[in-house]
């Protein structure tokens, strides 16, 4: 009995086979498009995640082949494993399109919508989720809650304000470091992300929580104010690294390394975990070997530059010959390396 | 007058010691239990008893026993939930402190069903002096053979650990509370999986609280056949109530369902009427998170028949026009009380117990106390109470553990019967900070249209 159990489960009316013990996310990301629900606090590389933040609510409107009653109230998609003839609503049901914009108007809350000053927009998930999911206005008309500033230390810049307390970097914390020395304290809407006492963070795996923040709470101090990340370049790179799988995604504007990230999947996921040194202290383009452009598979601005498409590693072709009725381009100067610009053409 | 079963020897001289216990029939059920029947009979009993879980949702606990897992070589834990929390309940306090003993004798009863080698009581950290008097029951029963190894020469091992909480009321939700026993942040976990599969320490675990476990002694006893013959319909046996407000006589009150909300409040065996001749108002029945229901709705149901304390009878109607047993704090409000003000306060609550996992619940019971501090206080304007009953739809269903649920439904059920004194708050902002609305119309006859 090597062969694995399939379960067949609809969801909007697309019927798709999965092995199981899948959850409705996972199968609905198999799908893709526009039926799989968002999700700010799961994460499919930490165990544990995901139930919290509640945007993937999704309406099960058939519990199974066996016992066929829908289930009475809106399900967590990402911790809800799906069940032989399970039939499952997500855009096409009224009440989820509902309590999602409810759950984007909660999360906005208490949010200092701060976007013009902060180094997540652009690759923020909140924002990608208010904007496809949420109002235009608030109805919330009292001040928004602040709290004490709290020193992470040198590479890590914590806004707590942004915080959605998806939990995500305490997870990581706690799954890729051999001790946590930050959490939540406190409870309620004044719970807060934290280290017990001021204390830095430095695990050479900590710059983790960075990538697996979906908001603008946790960002990289080495990169704070440089750029906005949609005039950053992303490449994909590589280098030696005696920690970490040194697989990375330099951030570049000309031959400039702004900054290291981790190499992310469509779902803004993580695939290789990677050190404090490569991130923070490694941002020299002689340090790495580049692979090639880094496609942006997300619905987020970066996507809608330069790199929609197939970019990867193909060069663009040259269309000057086409669009110009076969005619080469008239050459003006002849230019073969950078310092010849500034000589005097007429000399 | 009524049938006591818990409380009835609660008032013996010194019956929070052993001996005198002992001799006024304790520990009786234990000897039954262990000599006579087997984990799967006494199971049987409880089915058959009817006895429905006193912690507020009322689920049939014989039922909640039954799915317990029971894989080879896992340790199983019975966990006793002494959190009592809600605002308005205070039951459990009352027969620790009283008659500790008693739920001792259930806890040993019920481990030996549930095959739990280490029970544990999860106690509210405020209820610091009960955890002496339990220690202390505990050590007297170890020392009469009633607990510790090979039990009465059955070979059945039990101990019982007294853990204090730290102070929360979401402890009491019971997933939250295994983390907390844990010893980590008390915050609920996701369902599935179920405790009764993987609880305390990823083992299964039954979770029920103190009353319900105290009645397991009389159930084993007299039969649990007995028991369901005492109350109503799936309202058997006889549950405790803890009555508080604005009434003559509040305290804890043992009633076996059959009596009526109208005499429960009046008759001087009970509350004993509304304090200094005022006249009902309002109730909430079943402990803060239930919904609060006007005098009219109170006493009658929707179709005009008369409303009994009990679990079918206070739903009656659902939260349209009804409410719910809970977890018996019975809170009574005269005349003179201000629902916006009760409302406030009941927000304030839940918004401060917020364990601030997901957001709905974070987010949203922080905004409710907001627009209900603005109207209490004079400044709300009359879209704030669409915005509110708005706000509590998109909390209630969409939570982790029913905190969200519980937060939602008291404002829900302010707004839908007495939204009229929510408009004059804020229609007359001065005067609403100087007197209050009255008892209006809320406890005039319900017009109940007569069908052909």
């Amino acid at each position: 009995m090597s062969e694995q159990q399939l379960f067949k489960v609809t969801i909007d009316n697309i019927t798709i086979e999965v092995p199981a013990g899948t959850t409705i996310l996972n199968a609905a990301r198999q799908i893709g498009g526009d039926v799989t629900p968002p999700a700010m606090c799961y994460y499919s590389k930490l165990e544990g995640s995901g139930g919290k933040c509640r945007t993937c609510l999704v309406e099960v409107s058939k519990g199974s082949e066996k016992d066929p009653r829908p289930m009475p109230k809106l399900v967590a998609s990402c911790r809800t494993t799906v069940m032989d003839g399970m039939e499952v609503k997500n855009i096409t049901s009224e009440k989820v399109g509902d309590a999602r914009a409810g759950v984007v108007e909660f999360l906005l809350l208490n949010h200092p919508l701060d976007c013009p000053i902060c180094d997540q927009a652009g690759e923020c998930h909140l924002q990608d989720l208010s904007y496809d999911h949420g109002k235009e206005g608030t109805r919330y008309e009292f001040e928004r809650r602040t709290f004490k500033k709290h020193d992470l230390g040198p590479y890590i810049q914590l806004h707590m304000t942004r915080c959605i307390l998806c939990y995500r970097c305490v997870y990581t914390a706690d799954q890729l470091s051999k001790q946590r020395s930050h959490g939540v304290l406190d409870r309620g809407d004044h719970a807060q992300i934290a280290t017990f006492i001021e204390k830095s963070l430095d695990n050479e795996f900590i710059g983790n929580v960075i990538d697996v923040c979906p908001v603008g709470a946790l960002t990289d101090k080495t990169f704070r104010f440089k750029n906005r990340v949609w005039f950053l370049k992303p490449m994909d790179a590589h280098r030696d690294c005696p920690t970490c799988s040194g697989k990375v995604t330099l951030w570049n504007r000309g031959d400039e390394v702004y900054r290291v990230t981790a190499r992310k999947d469509k779902w803004g996921e993580v695939e290789d975990w990677i050190c404090n040194t490569c991130r923070f202290e490694t941002k020299n383009t002689n340090d790495w070997v580049i692979e090639g452009p880094r496609a942006i598979d997300r619905h987020s601005v970066i996507a809608q530059g330069h790199y929609q498409g197939s970019v990867g590693m193909h060069k663009p072709t040259e269309t000057f010959a086409a669009v110009n009725g076969g005619r080469a381009p008239h050459l003006l100067m002849d230019i073969h390396s950078v310092s010849e610009v500034n000589k005097d053409s007429s000399l | 007058m009524s049938v006591k079963l818990l409380l009835a020897k609660a008032h013996v001289e010194g019956i929070r010691g052993f001996d005198v216990y002992r001799r006024e029939g304790g520990y009786q059920s234990v000897e039954k239990a262990l000599k006579q029947m087997n984990p799967e009979s006494i199971v049987e009993e409880v089915k058959k008893s009817g006895l429905r879980g006193r912690g507020g949702a009322g689920f049939p606990a014989g039922m909640k026993w039954s799915f317990i897992a029971k894989p080879e070589g896992v340790p199983r834990h019975l966990v006793c939930n002494a959190d009592e929390s809600e605002p308005g309940t205070f039951k459990d306090r009352y027969l620790m402190e009283f008659i500790p003993h008693l739920l001792i004798e259930g806890l040993i009863v019920s481990s030996f069903a549930l095959g739990s080698n280490d029970t544990y009581i999860y106690i509210r950290g405020e209820y610091a002096w009960i955890v002496d008097i339990l220690e202390e029951a505990i050590n007297e029963a170890k020392a009469n053979g009633f607990l510790g190894k090979n039990i009465l020469g059955t070979g059945f091992d039990c101990e019982i650990h007294v853990q204090r909480g730290a102070g929360a009321y979401i402890c009491g939700e019971e997933t939250a509370l295994i983390e907390s026993l844990e010893g980590k942040r008390g915050n609920p976990r996701i369902k599935p999986p179920f405790p009764a599969i993987q609880g305390v320490w990823q083992r299964p675990t039954v979770v029920n609280n103190v009353e319900t476990l105290a009645a397991v002694v009389p159930i084993i006893n007299m039969g649990g056949e007995e028991y369901a013959k005492i109350g109503v319909g799936r309202s058997t046996g006889t549950k405790l109530i803890s009555a508080c407000g604005n009434i003559n006589k509040p305290g804890v009150y043992e009633i076996d369902m059959t009596i009526s909300v109208e005499e429960f409040i009046y008759s001087d065996e009970y509350c004993g009427g509304i304090a200094n001749g005022k006249k009902l108002k309002a109730c909430i029945p079943g402990g803060s998170s239930v919904p609060i229901l006007p005098a009219n709705l109170l006493l009658k149901t929707a179709k005009g028949e008369t409303r009994y304390m009990n679990y079918e009878s206070l739903s009656d109607g659902g939260f349209a026009t009804g409410s719910m047993m809970g977890s018996g704090g019975f809170i009574v409000l005269d005349e003179d009380q201000c629902i916006v003000r009760n409302t406030l306060s009941l927000a304030r609550f839940y918004r401060h117990e917020s364990c601030g996992q997901c957001s709905p619940c974070r987010e949203g019971t922080g905004w409710m106390e907001k627009i209900l501090h603005n109207i209490e206080y004079g400044k709300g304007k009359i879209s704030d109470i669409d915005l509110l009953w708005d706000i509590q739809r998109k909390i209630e269903g969409n939570t982790i553990c029913p905190l969200g649920d519980a937060a939602a439904w008291p404002v829900a059920a302010a707004i839908r019967h007495f939204r009229d004194e929510f408009e004059w708050h804020v229609n007359n902002p001065l005067e609403a900070q100087e007197k209050n609305y009255g008892l209006a119309h809320y406890a005039d006859p319900i017009h109940v249209p007569v069908t052909a």
